[in-house]
């Protein structure tokens, strides 16, 4: 049902954006206004939501530690999984955000004949990771658009990703990756039980907007061929502040934009915002040092305790029985050497 | 009712995750706590009920308390109000959490298990939950959804394995965590876990063992400790002046087979000539509070300190405990601390300088004997252990918030000769749990016990098959308390076994007499008991 509704929110989005190529007045306000409002909730929002996270405290000092610790100088220790400094911290979320480390872990529980096997399954770690490179490859080849000199390093990327030279235009390798394997998300969301039982709306919303995104694009690079140079001075006029909705911009690039938009606007307020996230999660982003430096933890309240005394006083007799020293001894013997005194 | 577990299988869930309605049985949840053990604490809402009634009697506002405690938390902890909003679902924690693999309720997934706290979180404090409710992942929060809380958040050890595989570190013993405080605000706890504390609270120690007969037990150790080597034994308590206070998890002077590894403390400090002493005070390492609130966790752990520091010792050294290390090494600096009225910890025999507790003061036990062996300060005969053939099962605090890995080995490697590892991916970070852990080991939660106790289980019984082996060794006191059930259960044959419990076993004591048993009492395998005769021979 999720899948349902998402899809069907998608499929409007699309339907929307290629209604707004119909008419001038919608061409306007999709080219002109909408590109400027999503961009302002992406910003806002953002900030927003990573402000939220950054101004709460983080009381305990508390990362889950996933190899040795440093202890004694002659164990080796594992300087990333488990950091003791800054920079094995450093290194640790590099590897996390780069290379997705503890995805990497994945295995895949399976019991046959009441035993349980805990088998490889890379493919999870493998397709998230070809996908986010391959996203943020595609989108910083769009830089190319938005820059009057192209810099060298979008030409290099773009030449790169375009290698092998097969097809007019060539065809980009990040496409193919990027759209198989959000596929396979897409499909692992369906044909796993678990999965199917915990997806949420937002998680096919997601996947779907994506994928709409990516296809609208793909058919105007190489079936629709769209009209480079217009969309170019419509980019640039954006970046620049003056934007102006030309009539040779199809609808399809106009459709391509709403998703994008949409996209935009969406994220602030979505589990896409895991991608700032990670950066602050205090089980991964701490060294392990509670125990060799103090971890402040700004609202360290008061808690009421049983202090000794009291405990003392509670069993003092019982102590005084089982030859337990006492700190004040008793009473009647101080009363008494005070007389003396 | 352990005769009726059946084959496990994993099915496919159905229907929705959103619906609350749970069935309460008997031998899967843990029982009510008992008003008394409330009102000592100073909790709210102290009452009769059990979580089998239909009618649980939470206070009129029960919904705001909760809200309003949300809030709060989500305010004070980054942990909590991020762990809420950065989920994406992609399911890498699902079949990592040993309750989902024993009992294919896919609410055990770790994320349908935070999930069930998101999507209030979502109702009540997302802008898009508030507008679009269940689209947005929300749900109202009725007395169904506490109910199913109390059911979930308590069938979860805290043990953090789902956190080792998740990519944003998503820490589910902190969303348990958050949970059980929330319950507590209005009085739906369990006795397990409160009785304890109450104990600890007052007396000084989960089992309520008052200072004269936390005496007796350690008199009785020290007895059996001087029986087995021939050598006088004594069990200095409250002792003002001396360099080391020793803290250990209350099971080990009451418990089996925890008693074992108490003998095994007991020789090697006697045998280093170690100037330690107990507290009667701080008779307690383990810390039940860590599984109530951490206003809880607080409460019990100021003692060490404050005890540390009437007595006047050096530094703190620390027993074989799980959870009670998650304590010690994370949180008592921080809530407790600064404990600068103690030196740096530093081993009197060896001159090491424990810098990695150069703030906190307090050292594992294991890492002391490890840098003892290492430097080869203790006579140590292995064959003395060979009736074992040992595997390690890390338990889940110290592998996973301290990284406690290497140390326990090297002991084991130096104590006893048969020694096999479990498989890679069921050992160290990725170690599984007894499913006893956080309070829920106790015998009214048996069924629930043993199915998450399957994992664990199921590695001994692979090592069992290809090794042969027939001793677990553990570091954790209620590993030693429940894993013999389980293994009972699914491995018979295999027992449990404290590291210092095979230390004491090895420990060549200077001046001993023939020694022909074990710590148990089991007789020496011949070729150790031949040996040692030739040693006294020896000597003599």
């Amino acid at each position: 049902m999720n899948a349902l509704y998402s899809l069907l929110a998608v499929l409007a989005l699309v339907l929307a954006g290629f209604a707004c190529g119909q008419g001038a007045p919608a061409r306007m306000v999709l080219a002109t206004f909408v590109p400027y409002a999503a961009f302002a909730a992406l910003l806002i929002g953002f900030c927003w939501r990573v402000a939220r996270w950054a101004f709460v405290p983080v009381p305990f000092h508390i990362p889950v530690t996933c190899g040795q610790q440093k202890s004694l100088v002659w164990i080796r220790f594992a300087k990333i999984d488990n950091p003791s400094t800054r920079w094995g911290v450093v290194s640790r979320m590099a590897a996390e955000i780069l290379l997705f480390r503890s995805l990497f872990r994945n295995n895949r529980a399976r019991l046959s004949g009441g035993r349980l096997i805990l088998g490889e399954s890379a493919s999870l770690w493998l397709c998230s990771l070809a996908f986010h490179w391959t996203l943020l490859l595609i989108m910083l080849r769009h830089l190319r658009l938005f820059l009057e000199p192209v810099p060298a390093f979008v030409n290099a990327l773009e030449r790169l990703d375009g290698y092998f030279q097969i097809g007019v235009p060539p065809l980009y390798f990040s496409d193919v990756i990027l759209v198989s394997a959000m596929t396979f998300l897409l499909f692992r969301r369906f044909r796993d039980p678990a999965l199917r039982y915990l997806s949420l709306f937002s998680d096919y919303f997601a996947l779907f907007l994506l994928l709409a995104i990516a296809v609208t694009g793909i058919l105007m690079r190489y079936f629709t061929r769209v009209d480079i140079l217009s969309v170019k001075q419509f980019a640039l006029g954006l970046a620049a502040f003056r934007p102006g909705a030309s009539q040779a911009l199809s609808a399809l690039f106009l459709c391509h934009l709403l998703l994008v938009c949409a996209l935009a606007a969406y994220l602030p307020f979505s589990k896409l915002m895991h991608m700032s996230g990670v950066f602050l999660s205090p089980t991964r982003n701490l060294a392990n040092n509670s125990r060799s430096q103090r971890h402040i933890n700004p609202w360290n309240a008061p808690v009421k305790t049983h202090a000794y005394v009291e405990w003392e006083e509670e069993f003092r007799d019982k102590m005084q029985a089982a030859g337990i020293p006492l700190e004040i001894e008793n009473e009647t013997e101080d009363a008494g050497n005070a007389r003396t005194n | 009712m352990p005769e009726t577990l059946v084959q496990i299988e994993l099915k496919p869930p159905h229907g929705d995750w959103r619906d609350s309605h749970v069935e309460f049985r008997k031998g899967s949840i843990c029982y009510s706590a008992a008003p008394k053990n409330l009102t000592a604490l100073g909790l709210p809402n102290p009452r009769a009920w059990q979580p089998l009634d239909k009618d649980w009697k939470l206070p009129p506002d029960w919904k705001r308390i909760i809200l309003d405690g949300m809030k709060e938390r989500l305010d004070k902890y980054r942990s909590f109000r991020l762990f809420m909003d950065i989920c994406v679902r992609c399911g890498a924690c699902a079949d990592k959490c040993h309750f989902y693999l024993g009992s294919s309720d896919p609410k055990n997934m770790p994320v349908a298990r935070a999930e069930l706290m998101r999507s209030i979180y979502r109702r009540y404090f997302t802008l898009t939950g508030r507008i679009f409710g269940k689209l947005a992942g929300g749900r109202e929060l009725t007395e169904d959804v506490i109910k199913e809380w109390f059911y979930y958040f308590y069938q979860c050890t805290e043990c953090r394995r789902c956190s080792v595989f998740c990519p944003y570190g998503i820490d589910t013993a902190e969303i348990t965590m958050m949970g059980r405080e929330l319950l507590n605000l209005i009085g739906c706890n369990t006795n397990w876990v409160l009785e304890p504390a109450a104990n600890c609270f007052r007396v000084g120690n989960h089992l309520g063992i008052q200072p004269h007969g936390f005496k007796d037990s350690l008199d009785f150790a020290a007895d059996e400790a001087a029986e087995i080597t021939g050598l006088d034994f004594h069990v200095p308590i409250n002792r003002k002046g001396a360099e080391v206070l020793f803290v250990m998890p209350s099971a080990d002077y009451f418990g089996t087979p925890h008693y074992y590894t108490l003998l095994g403390y007991l020789m090697l400090f006697r045998e280093i000539g170690l100037d330690y002493t107990v507290s009667a005070y701080a008779s307690e390492g383990g810390n039940f509070g860590l599984f109530s609130s951490h206003e809880m966790m607080k409460r019990l752990n100021a003692k060490i300190y404050e005890e540390a520091k009437r007595l006047g010792v050096k530094w703190i050294l620390g027993g074989e405990c799980g959870h009670m290390w998650r304590v010690l090494h994370q949180y008592m600096d921080t809530m407790n601390g600064p404990a600068d009225f103690l030196g740096v910890p530093v081993s009197p025999l060896t001159g090491t300088v424990f810098e990695n507790a150069r703030s906190t003061k307090m050292v594992h036990i294991c890492e002391f004997t490890a840098d003892l062996i290492h430097h080869g300060k203790l006579k140590l005969d292995p064959r003395r252990n060979d009736r074992w053939i040992a595997t390690y099962h890390d338990s889940c605090n110290p592998a996973r918030a301290m990284g406690l890995l290497e140390e326990p080995r090297s002991i084991l490697r130096a104590v006893c000769r048969n020694f096999h590892e479990m498989p890679e991916n069921t050992i160290r970070e990725q170690t599984f749990c007894c499913g006893s852990g956080a309070g829920l080991g106790t015998d009214e939660n048996l069924e629930m016990r043993l199915r998450g106790g399957f994992p664990r289980a199921n590695a001994v019984k692979y090592v069992k098959q290809k090794h042969g082996v027939n001793l677990l060794t553990c570091i954790c006191a209620i590993d030693k308390a429940t894993l013999p059930t389980l293994l009972e259960y699914w491995v018979p044959g295999v027992e449990v076994a404290g590291v210092h419990e095979l230390v004491g076993n090895a420990l060549v004591m200077t001046g001993e007499k023939e020694r022909v048993a074990d710590l148990r009492g089991e007789p020496f395998p011949a070729e150790a008991y031949a040996a040692t005769t030739a040693n006294e021979a020896g000597h003599a």
